[in-house]
């Protein structure tokens, strides 16, 4: 670490200062989160009081609960639809369709969230109209349109792991007679398992994230927590939301926490034996 | 070699027929709607578009397209400021995401390598908590009486607060912050990746480090900076948020307009089409991505 810094005194500085750019805003979020003032950036005594009245906003909370549903669902139906996708694309590279799969699954990695969200919405209407399903929007229409974008995510996560195993214990597996379905899931998915795990937490970081397309595709009755937050937030800086920032915050430090240990263990296991 | 290929060829077509069928339905599909919608007539009604066959009492069908919402894009001078707005936003902010991120993923990758990976987690970190509520971070930093002018007038730089939330340069600073790790990660992967033996081969034969930078590492991370350019500039030409809660109302944005057209003014074939405009613009931006991607890609094999 000194080494570096003293190789490259500029190059540190600039990472530093990157850093800081990407860290400061979120630290503020926590500091004024423990503001007695209701005016967010004076500062008026410590308090915990928001985090107290957090807990008595039921709408916030219902739409919490509701998020979390569709987040986890989300997120197994895109990890199953994802890998998927994955193993079309590295290892049926002659099949017919894997170009434009291959197609498919990048454009909604960059495609921008409001295209997505109108055009869902134009074809849940359509389809209402001919075949009277989806009946209404709600939860069903945002877990299709949310699995349709974070599928794409866990497509690139798990593409990489795939394209970087070791072909050869599959190899030995099939020719000592194991059928390729019991390779698949003896062999195969215990050693994709981490990336199916990131994909997993990533398609359900995104589900519970997205405001734009869950604006399109819901019905009443159906409000997430972003939609609830925003129209929040459009009224102005509230240090409810503060608090509930920090409590998000909060809780991914802790996931990151935990699975960067279980990472350091099990690849410390795996040295050693 | 390929375990499942030899399963049979109908796993290893339902394998690949599953996804592309999904995408096919909810992703591809969903775009016609929106041509169709973008050429019909608006109506009063759920919903509020009327379809292009209509049949008459006497069973006269009749189809009437109409290009009015095409040609209400080009008459008025709104939707081209908002599609002049996005292409400078996007494209300023691209910018400045390569001046910032270009020297932080140099430095990530010149890091000794177990400090790679802590430096990686710091970049990707802030992306797992809610972007939303990044963006919300910025109008308490920004605002007249915000923590950023807070500490300019107690420094004594400025005796009055400045205006910045609400002008274009929270946008700017808004979609730098939001996108800046999107175009770090790509960057790092291609200059990681950077072949050593031709800096060692220009530093012996008496290269200066700064030439050697630009004759031999800038060229070779085109690739990346590209990749990672497009990844800000594709989201960024039809972001919502960002410009929602800090610009002010004349920041025109093609998003930001999409989004008043449908949810306030309800009209959905304007929102269509302004769709259907914003997304031929970006096909350009998207093969070059791939381009890109595919090339950055095919370095490391």
């Amino acid at each position: 670490m000194r080494d570096f810094i003293s190789r490259n005194p500029l190059l540190f500085i600039f990472l530093i200062a990157g850093y800081a750019f990407l860290y400061l805003p979120i630290f503020s979020l926590i500091i004024y989160s423990f503001n007695e003032s209701r005016l967010v950036t004076v500062w008026g005594g410590f308090s915990t009081k928001w985090y107290g009245e957090l807990l008595d906003n039921a709408p916030l909370l219902n739409a919490a609960w509701l998020s979390i549903k569709i987040g986890a669902l989300n997120a197994t139906l895109a990890v199953i639809l994802g890998t998927l996708a994955a193993l079309a694309l590295v290892r049926f590279r002659k099949s017919r369709g894997h170009k434009s799969l291959g197609v498919m699954v990048t454009a909604p990695l960059v495609m921008p969230e409001i295209i997505i969200g109108l055009s869902l919405l134009l074809l849940f209407v359509a389809l209402e109209d001919l075949t009277g399903w989806p009946a209404g929007r709600g939860q069903t229409t945002i877990l299709i349109a949310h699995a349709t974008f974070s599928m794409a995510y866990v497509t690139v996560i798990v593409q990489s792991r795939l394209a970087h195993m070791d072909p050869s214990i599959e190899e030995a597996a099939l020719d000592l007679g194991a059928r390729p379905v019991r390779v698949f899931f003896t062999v195969t998915l215990p050693m994709i398992a981490p990336a199916l795990a990131a994909g997993w937490l990533l398609a359900f970081t995104l589900s519970v994230d997205d405001l734009v397309i869950a604006s399109f595709v819901s019905g009443p009755g159906s409000t997430t927590l972003p939609m609830v937050v925003y129209s929040s937030v459009r009224l102005g800086v509230s240090p409810q939301i503060n608090a509930l920032a920090s409590v998000i915050i909060a809780v991914v430090s802790l996931a990151v926490v935990i699975a960067s240990v279980i990472m350091y263990r099990s690849e410390k296991a795996a040295a050693r034996s | 070699m390929m375990p499942l290929r030899v399963h049979g060829f109908n796993s290893q077509k339902l394998i690949v027929a599953i996804p592309w069928l999904w995408l096919a339905v909810f992703f591809v599909l969903p775009f016609l709607f929106i041509l169709k919608i973008s050429l019909s007539e608006p109506q009063l009604a759920m919903p509020p578009y009327q379809d292009w066959v209509r049949e008459f009492e006497d069973g006269l069908l009749t189809i009437s397209l109409n290009f009015g919402n095409y040609i209400l894009l080009f008459e008025d001078d709104l939707y081209l400021h908002a599609l002049l707005g996005s292409l400078k936003i996007a494209g300023i902010s691209t910018l400045i995401c390569i001046l910032i991120g270009y020297p932080m993923a140099y430095a990530i990758a010149r890091a000794p390598g177990h400090l790679r990976m802590p430096f990686l987690m710091l970049i990707i970190l802030p992306f797992w908590t809610s972007f939303l509520l990044r963006v919300y971070a910025w109008i308490g930093i920004l605002k007249d009486n915000g923590l950023l002018n807070q500490l300019l007038i107690s420094i004594g730089l400025i005796d009055n607060p400045l205006q910045i939330l609400h002008t274009p340069i929270a946008v700017y600073i808004g979609v730098v912050y939001s996108y800046l790790p999107f175009f770090v990660l790509p960057l790092y992967a291609t200059l990681v990746r950077l072949d050593n033996t031709l800096l060692e081969a220009a530093a012996d034969l008496g290269a200066q480090p700064l030439r050697q930078f630009l004759t031999i590492t800038l060229p070779q991370s085109i690739p990346g900076i590209a990749a990672g350019g497009m990844l800000v500039f594709i989201p960024a030409m039809g972001e919502f948020v960002i410009p929602d809660l800090l610009g002010g109302p004349d920041t025109l944005m093609l998003g930001k307009l999409m989004w008043t057209e449908f949810f306030n003014n309800k009209d959905w074939p304007v929102a269509s089409s302004l769709a259907a405009v914003l997304l031929v613009i970006l096909i350009v931006p998207f093969v070059l991505f791939r381009h890109f991607e595919q090339k950055a890609n095919e370095e490391d094999k």
